[in-house]
C-alpha cells in the first residue's frame, strides 16, 4: 500500500513525479482539491424554508452539504461547483441559485 | 528434410479428414516420431472440399507450409476425384489411397495418368460391418498406416486401443467396434 | 522434468493458462482463437482452476472486464483474434495507460476486409502503438513458453504493462505438433502470486483509476508510460534466463539463426521463421552464407540489439505479414530500416509484404528471397525496396 503524495502532483509536476498509470491512491484525496473556484454561480440555503428532509445531501456530487446531528448545515463552497442538482432535489424551495455569486 | 513423410488428405467438410490427420499425428507421436497434423480451411461448410496434412519425421519439423509434393495422398470421398486435382505433386514412388466401393481398375483412369501405386479401400463396408455407422476416417487411418508403412501393425493396434480407451472412457462399448474397424481395414486395403 | 506431448498451439496456450490459474478470464469467441477459452471453459467446469470465467457479449466487453478485474487487483487475461482485437481498440490503450499488467492471448488473423479467417499480422501490427508489450511465437512450443513467461514480464514492478502473446492463426493455433510441457507445480512456482501495490478492492487504501488528464498532464503521463517500456528488454531477458533454468529452452529478444557469418539475412516474425530455417539449411549446404533474425519481442522494439546482430550483413530482406499502406513497406520494415539507419548500416535492405490472409509460404519462396538478395549484391542495386512475395501478377 502506497498513498499518493498529492503535493508532487501539481500542474507543474515533471513526468518523473507522476504516479504509475496516473492512479491516485489514498482516502479523501479530493479534499485538498478546491473545485469550488470552478463555479460561476452557487446555491443559496434558505434556512427558514428547510424542513430538514435531507433529500439534498445524497444528490450532491461533491459532498458539499454536511449533516450534523440529523440536520444539514451550510454549503461547503470550497468544493461546490454550483451544479444546481440540490436545487432540483429540494421539494420546499429552500435552495435557490439566486443571490450568491 | 529427406526423412520426412508427407501425407495429404482430401475430404469434404464433416467427413473427418481433419480428425483422421490428427489421429495419425497422435499415433505416430506415440511411437516417438516428430509430427505435424493440420487442416487447410476453405469455405468452412459441410460438404465443401477440405485438405488436411501430416508430416511425420525422425527429427524436429520446422517448416510451416502446406504440402505440395506429398509421398502419399488419401482421398476420403471419391467424388472429389472429379473436381479436385488430388494427385497434384504426388510423388511417383509414393501412393494414393482412395475410399471407394469400386475396383481399383475403375479408379486408375480418373487419376490423370498417375504412375505410382494406387490403393483402394471400401471404408463404408468396413465401417458399417464393424461399427454399424459410416465413419470413414477410422478405416482410412489404418489403411494409410499400412500403405505408408508408418509403423508396425501390431504396434499401431496396441497404440490405438490405448488411445480409444482414453478417448471413449465414458462409452467403452464402442472401443471393440473401432478396433474391429481398424483390423478389418488393415486386411481390406488393396 | 518436462512432459512430451503433441498439441495444437491453442491447446498449448490453454494448458499454460490452466497451469497459471489466473483470477479472471472474460471471453468472447472468434476464429481462430475460440479454442483457447473453449478448452479453458472445460478446465473451469472440471474444477481444475478456480478462475472466474466470464462469458461476455463482445470483445469490447471482454477487454473491459479484464481491465476492471486487473484494476481491482486480479491477475486477468483474455484471448482474441482479428476483428475481435479491432473491437478492443479503445480498451487496449486504456489498459496500457492505466499500467495494468493483464495479458492477451492473440491468435493472429487477417483483419477484414475482404473478410478472411486466416493468418496474417494485420491485427497486432495495427495495435503496435497501443503501449502493449508484444511477443511472437514461431510454433506451439514458443506460444506455450511465452504464455508461461507473460505475467512475470508484465507484472514486474519496473514494467507493469499489458502483454500480448501472439501466435499465427491456424498455422500454429490449429496444427498439432510435438511439444514439451512443464510440470503444473513448476509453472505455478515460476509464475508466482500477483501482489499489486495498489488495487481497487483494497479497503485499506481506496484509489482512483483512470482520472481525466488535461493538457497540463497528458504529455507527462505518456512520457511516464514510455519510461516503463524502456525497462521491458531487461526484464524479458531476466525472465527468459530463469525460464531457461527451469525448462532448458533459451529465449532472447530475438533468435539469430546461422547469422554470425551471414552476408544475407531475412528478418521475419512468426511461423514462417521455421520455413526460413529450412531454406537456410538447404542454401548453407551449397555454401551460401545466409541467416535469419526472428523477432520475438516486437514491442518495445529492440532496435540497437537488432542492428548489432545485423552489423556484418550486406543485404537484408525484412518480411512483413501486414500491409502498411505507406507506399514503401510494412511496419517491421520501417522499424528495422530505422534501426539500421541509426546504426549507420550500409547494408542493402528490401521490405517484402508476404503471407497476407493465410497465403502459404514455402521453403522455395524463402530460397527465392535469398536469391533476390544475392542478385542485389551482385548488381549493387537494391531496386524497388517495397516488394510483394507470392502475389499473382
Amino acid at each position: 500500500m502506497a498513498v499518493s503524495d498529492l503535493r508532487k502532483l501539481g500542474v507543474k509536476a515533471p513526468w518523473q513525479d507522476l504516479t504509475e498509470g496516473m492512479t491516485i491512491a489514498g482516502a479523501g484525496t479530493s479534499k485538498g482539491f478546491k473545485t469550488g473556484e470552478w463555479s460561476s454561480v452557487k446555491p443559496e440555503f434558505v434556512e427558514e424554508k428547510c424542513k430538514q428532509c435531507l433529500l439534498c445531501t445524497p444528490v450532491c456530487p461533491d459532498s458539499c452539504i454536511p449533516v450534523t446531528d440529523g440536520k444539514r448545515g451550510a454549503f461547503d463552497y470550497e468544493h461546490c461547483k454550483g451544479c444546481g442538482i440540490c436545487v432540483k432535489a429540494c421539494p420546499f424551495g429552500a435552495i435557490t441559485m439566486e443571490g450568491v455569486k | 528434410m529427406s526423412n520426412v513423410t508427407e501425407i495429404r488428405w482430401h475430404g469434404r467438410g464433416g467427413q473427418g479428414a481433419k480428425t483422421a490427420a490428427l489421429l495419425l499425428a497422435d499415433v505416430a507421436f506415440a511411437t516417438g516420431k516428430y509430427v505435424q497434423g493440420f487442416p487447410e480451411y476453405g469455405p468452412e461448410r459441410m460438404g465443401a472440399p477440405i485438405t488436411a496434412y501430416n508430416r511425420i519425421s525422425d527429427t524436429q519439423i520446422r517448416v510451416h507450409s502446406n504440402i505440395y509434393d506429398p509421398e502419399y495422398v488419401v482421398v476420403v470421398d471419391e467424388s472429389l476425384l472429379e473436381t479436385v486435382d488430388v494427385t497434384a505433386g504426388l510423388k511417383e514412388d509414393g501412393a494414393i489411397l482412395v475410399n471407394t466401393q469400386k475396383p481399383k481398375e475403375e479408379i486408375i483412369p480418373q487419376l490423370k495418368g498417375y504412375q505410382g501405386n494406387v490403393y483402394t479401400i471400401d471404408a463404408k463396408k468396413v465401417s458399417m460391418e464393424a461399427l454399424g455407422k459410416y465413419f470413414p476416417n477410422t478405416p482410412l487411418l489404418a489403411a494409410i498406416v499400412k500403405v505408408a508403412k508408418i509403423m508396425d501393425e501390431e504396434v499401431f493396434l496396441k497404440e490405438m486401443r490405448s488411445s480409444f480407451q482414453h478417448k471413449f472412457a465414458s462409452k467403452p462399448e464402442v472401443i471393440d467396434g473401432n478396433m474391429k474397424a481398424l483390423e478389418m481395414a488393415l486386411k481390406e486395403v488393396r | 522434468m518436462g512432459k512430451r506431448e503433441r498439441l495444437s498451439g491453442n491447446e498449448a496456450v490453454a494448458i499454460a493458462l490452466r497451469q497459471i490459474n489466473p483470477d479472471v478470464f472474460p471471453a468472447f469467441p472468434i476464429t481462430p482463437s475460440t479454442e483457447i477459452p473453449q478448452y479453458f471453459a472445460s478446465f473451469v467446469a472440471n474444477g481444475q482452476v478456480d478462475t472466474e470465467f466470464i462469458t461476455v457479449e463482445s470483445e469490447h466487453s471482454s477487454m473491459s472486464a479484464a481491465i476492471g478485474a486487473s484494476a481491482a487487483g486480479a491477475r486477468a487475461l483474455t484471448a482474441t483474434s482479428s476483428c475481435g482485437m479491432a473491437y478492443m481498440w479503445e480498451e487496449l490503450y486504456i489498459a496500457a495507460s492505466n499500467r495494468l499488467p493483464l495479458a492477451l492471448a492473440l491468435v493472429n488473423r487477417a483483419l477484414s476486409g475482404p473478410i478472411n479467417i486466416n493468418c496474417d499480422h494485420s491485427d497486432s501490427m495495427g495495435a503496435r502503438d497501443a503501449g502493449w508489450i508484444q511477443i511472437y511465437a514461431e510454433n506451439n512450443q514458443e506460444a506455450y513458453d511465452n504464455m508461461v513467461q507473460a505475467f512475470r514480464i508484465s507484472e514486474h514492478r519496473d514494467v507493469r504493462l499489458p502483454i500480448m502473446i501472439c501466435q499465427d492463426g491456424f498455422i500454429t493455433s490449429h496444427a498439432v505438433e510435438n511439444i514439451e510441457l512443464l510440470e503444473d507445480a513448476d509453472v505455478k512456482n515460476f509464475v508466482g502470486e500477483y501482489e499489486p501495490e495498489n488495487y481497487l478492492l483494497n479497503p485499506e487504501c481506496p484509489m482512483a483509476v483512470g482520472p481525466y488528464s488535461i493538457t497540463d498532464y497528458y504529455m507527462e503521463a505518456k512520457r511516464n508510460q514510455a519510461e516503463a517500456m524502456k525497462h521491458v528488454e531487461k526484464v524479458v531477458l531476466d525472465v527468459a534466463k530463469e525460464f531457461a533454468a527451469l525448462s532448458g529452452r533459451s529465449y532472447g529478444l530475438f533468435e539469430a539463426y546461422r547469422l554470425e557469418d551471414a552476408e544475407r539475412a531475412v528478418v521475419i516474425i512468426g511461423s514462417a521463421a521455421g520455413t526460413t530455417k529450412d531454406a537456410i539449411d538447404r542454401l548453407r549446404e551449397k555454401g551460401e552464407k545466409v541467416g535469419l533474425l526472428k523477432i520475438r519481442l516486437f514491442r518495445p522494439f529492440p532496435a540497437e540489439a537488432i542492428a548489432e546482430a545485423l552489423k556484418n550483413v550486406k543485404a537484408v530482406a525484412i518480411m512483413d505479414r501486414a500491409e502498411g499502406y505507406t507506399n514503401h513497406g510494412g511496419p517491421l520494415g520501417a522499424d528495422v530500416m530505422a534501426a539500421l539507419f541509426r546504426a549507420r548500416s550500409s547494408a542493402y535492405a528490401v521490405n517484402y509484404v508476404y503471407g497476407l490472409g493465410g497465403r502459404d509460404v514455402r521453403v522455395e519462396d524463402m530460397e527465392g528471397v535469398f536469391e533476390t538478395l544475392k542478385q542485389i549484391l551482385e548488381s549493387g542495386d537494391a531496386g524497388e525496396t517495397y516488394r510483394y512475395l507470392g502475389v499473382r501478377e
